[in-house]
């Protein structure tokens, strides 16, 4: 795992100081809400609808137990005792007092954390696969260079005032994971015929109100000019993204309206003058970061024989077996296996960790998975590193948690935005909705039957739920005060992504757990063997979902 | 005629506050603090401007309310849900025996 240098921890403890300066003058009346929001959002803090909150970063979604902790002291002492895992790998406290962020920020000092750039219109945490340095597929690790994104990135004097927030995901495999594919910059790690390793370099994906799938700009990038071609990108983004409209000033727009070829032809131009500047890597470097990386020491094969991941107490344990089968990923390492935890049990929060639970998972990550534990932009969290023969005692220990839902990427594994119940900028709730979906859902062998089902819920057009790239999508909608919400369905976040398309006239809240139903139920009315429901969408397309829902014309109000 | 209460975001916390017509801002709306009238309406949101002034609140506005019997109860679910707490989360429930009326 990275640790800080000297240099990023005085960088980290001094920004603490300049912050703690400026509450102090934004409390006495020295500075307006209007100077002082700028310097707040810099520093990940937002005013939501009941009370300032704080969004911490956490690059490419990996933590240490000894991080992990200190979050769940910092939410005793400071919040209410939670938090909230969101989509882009940070964790967000919905309840600090302006006077103490101060405090929150040296303490997360102390841990090697910051909330540095988790807002504003500058990049944002570096995203990167939940299975980086573990998965069987993976080329190479994400983590790496994101990190090494990571680090060019922070407090880049030329890109601090993009015309608009900037996110960049990495992924290390084929099998995409970090839904690369709707970041402003998606980088897919390749390996080319003769055996170099390099970048694919996708731009403009985004969701909000304009979702749009990232385009290759360059299909191979050599390792070395990875930061020489993002500057290049950024300085033209810079340069001409708009600034008069913020709706339309992601670069998702400027690709739109340029075209890739143009934008490509001006990023070329560009970097062909730098390529060989001080932004090109030395290997000496790539080595010294790649080194953080290295692998956690695993036993020998021998002592940790490998089984298929599924066969390993089969028959045993039904109960057990439906979660190894369901929750558990192959490992690269024979004898081990990933494990991911389900934050999306019947009866919580999508995405929410008391601070009880929070220590309870950094112990189990020291006892099973070497002290480490990785979030998942899907809001679950995931131990990399599980020895096989463990996987039966860390499952009982999990139950006890309530985190052994084996629903992973099932119906009930929803991605759910803050919505309404938080958000300043909500048009209704989200939460509710996915709450009730999974109580509506929870036989647990009903979801296997269905099958893997991504469901996501935006409690508004910003779509920070990823509904566009829901198999189902939800969106709240307000109609005169009332809470709506408008289906589409098709989406899909992966490789082969795409963007799901509306189905029809929006549900009242109160029809719309019945309107899922109802897609779920024609979709096993219509699949053949083996197919899942995207392909089974893919296959047939809206039509007979749109009979079942609307059998009479303007059967839903609009 | 429809009844307002001036309401904000207090500095120091974030808590949701409502004015009141002793000037204060409280967690709860009380009906002293529902306009009545163009005077009360000028002075409340004189009031109101120079507290966000005077860093005590961030950006107050005037709601719609509707007064039940001394119960004051903002009519958008937006307010309903800023006056009584997430509605997820009953333990954080603000004004329960008003809150258990719905959102
Ligand atoms: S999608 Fe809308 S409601 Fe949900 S968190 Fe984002 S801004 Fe808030």
């Amino acid at each position: 795992m990275y640790q800080y240098d000297e240099l990023d921890q005085r960088l980290v403890d001094e920004r603490v100081e300049q912050f703690r300066d400026q509450v102090a003058r934004r409390l006495a009346g020295e500075i307006t809400e209007d100077e002082f929001k700028p310097l707040r959002l810099m520093n990940g803090l937002y005013l939501q609808l009941h009370a300032y909150m704080l969004r911490i970063g956490i690059p490419y979604g990996m933590l240490s137990s000894v991080q992990l902790r200190k979050l769940a002291q910092i939410t005793r002492k400071y919040d209410r005792g939670y938090g909230h895992f969101t989509t882009r790998q940070c964790l967000q406290l919905n309840w600090p007092k302006l006077s103490e962020t101060p405090d929150i920020l040296a303490e997360l000092a102390e841990v090697q954390m910051h909330a540095i750039q988790t807002s504003g219109n500058s990049f944002r945490n570096v995203t990167a696969d939940q299975y980086a340095g573990a998965a069987t597929d993976e080329i190479e690790d994400s983590r790496i260079w994101a990190e090494i994104i990571r680090q060019w990135s922070t407090l880049h004097p030329e890109f601090s005032f993009l015309p608009r927030k900037f996110k960049i995901a990495v992924t290390g495999s084929p099998h995409d994971r970090a839904a690369v594919r709707f970041h402003d910059i998606g980088i897919v790690i390749h390996k080319a015929p003769d055996g170099e390793v390099g970048f694919e370099i996708l731009v403009g994906g985004g969701l909000g109100r304009t979702p749009m799938i990232g385009q290759t700009i360059r299909a191979f990038l050599p390792k070395k000019h990875l930061l020489s071609y993002l500057e290049a990108l950024l300085r033209i983004y810079n340069l001409m993204g708009r600034r008069d409209n913020k709706y339309k000033a992601r670069i998702k727009i400027l690709v739109f309206e340029l075209g890739i070829e143009e934008l490509q032809t001006l990023v070329e131009d560009e970097w062909n003058r730098n390529k060989d500047g001080p932004l090109a890597l030395p290997q000496a470097e790539i080595d010294r970061i790649t080194r953080q990386f290295s692998a956690p020491p695993w036993q020998t094969p021998a002592s940790a024989p490998n089984q298929p991941v599924g066969a390993v107490h089969a028959f045993e344990n039904p109960a057990f077996e439906d979660w190894e089968r369901v929750n558990v990923a192959e490992h690269k390492q024979p004898g081990y296996a990933i494990v991911n935890l389900s934050l999306k049990a019947l009866d919580r929060v999508p995405g929410d960790l008391t601070a009880a639970e929070m220590d309870a998972v950094a112990d189990l990550a020291d006892r099973f998975s070497f002290g480490e534990i990785r979030a998942s932009h899907e809001q679950n969290l995931v131990f990399a590193h599980v020895r096989q023969d463990d996987l039966l005692p860390l499952w009982r220990s999990l139950g006890v948690l309530g985190l052994s839902t084996p629903n992973l990427n099932m119906i009930s594994d929803i991605i759910c935005c803050p919505g309404l119940d938080y958000c300043a900028l909500a048009s209704a709730r989200s939460i509710p909705v996915a709450q009730r979906i999974s109580m509506r859902f929870q036989d647990i062998k009903r979801q296997h039957n269905i099958g893997e089902l991504r469901l996501k819920i935006s409690g508004c057009v910003n779509a920070c739920g990823h509904h566009h790239a829901g198999h189902i999508g939800i969106l709240g909608v307000d109609r005169q005060g009332e809470e709506f919400y408008q289906i589409t369905l098709g989406g899909n976040a992966g490789e082969n992504a795409s963007i799901g398309k509306i189905i029809g006239p929006a549900f009242a809240s109160a029809d719309v757990v019945d309107a899922v139903e109802a897609i779920v139920a024609t979709y096993l009315a219509i699949r053949e063997v083996g197919e899942t429901f995207l392909e089974a969408y893919r296959r047939v397309g809206a039509a007979p979902f749109k009979q079942r829902l609307y059998p009479e014309p303007n059967h839903a109000v609009a | 005629m429809t009844l307002l209460v001036y309401t904000a975001n207090r500095v120091s916390d974030g808590v949701v506050v409502f004015l009141a017509e002793d000037d204060g801002w409280l967690e709860i709306p009380r009906p002293s603090g529902v306009i009545r009238g163009a005077d009360m309406e000028m002075r409340m949101k004189a009031v109101a401007e120079a507290a966000e002034e005077a860093a005590i609140v961030v950006s107050p506005y005037p709601i719609e309310v509707t007064d039940e019997g001394g119960e004051i109860r903002p009519v958008s679910l937006r307010e309903r849900i800023r006056a009584y707490g997430p509605s997820i989360h009953p333990e954080f429930a603000k004004q329960w025996p008003i809150a258990d009326k719905g959102y």
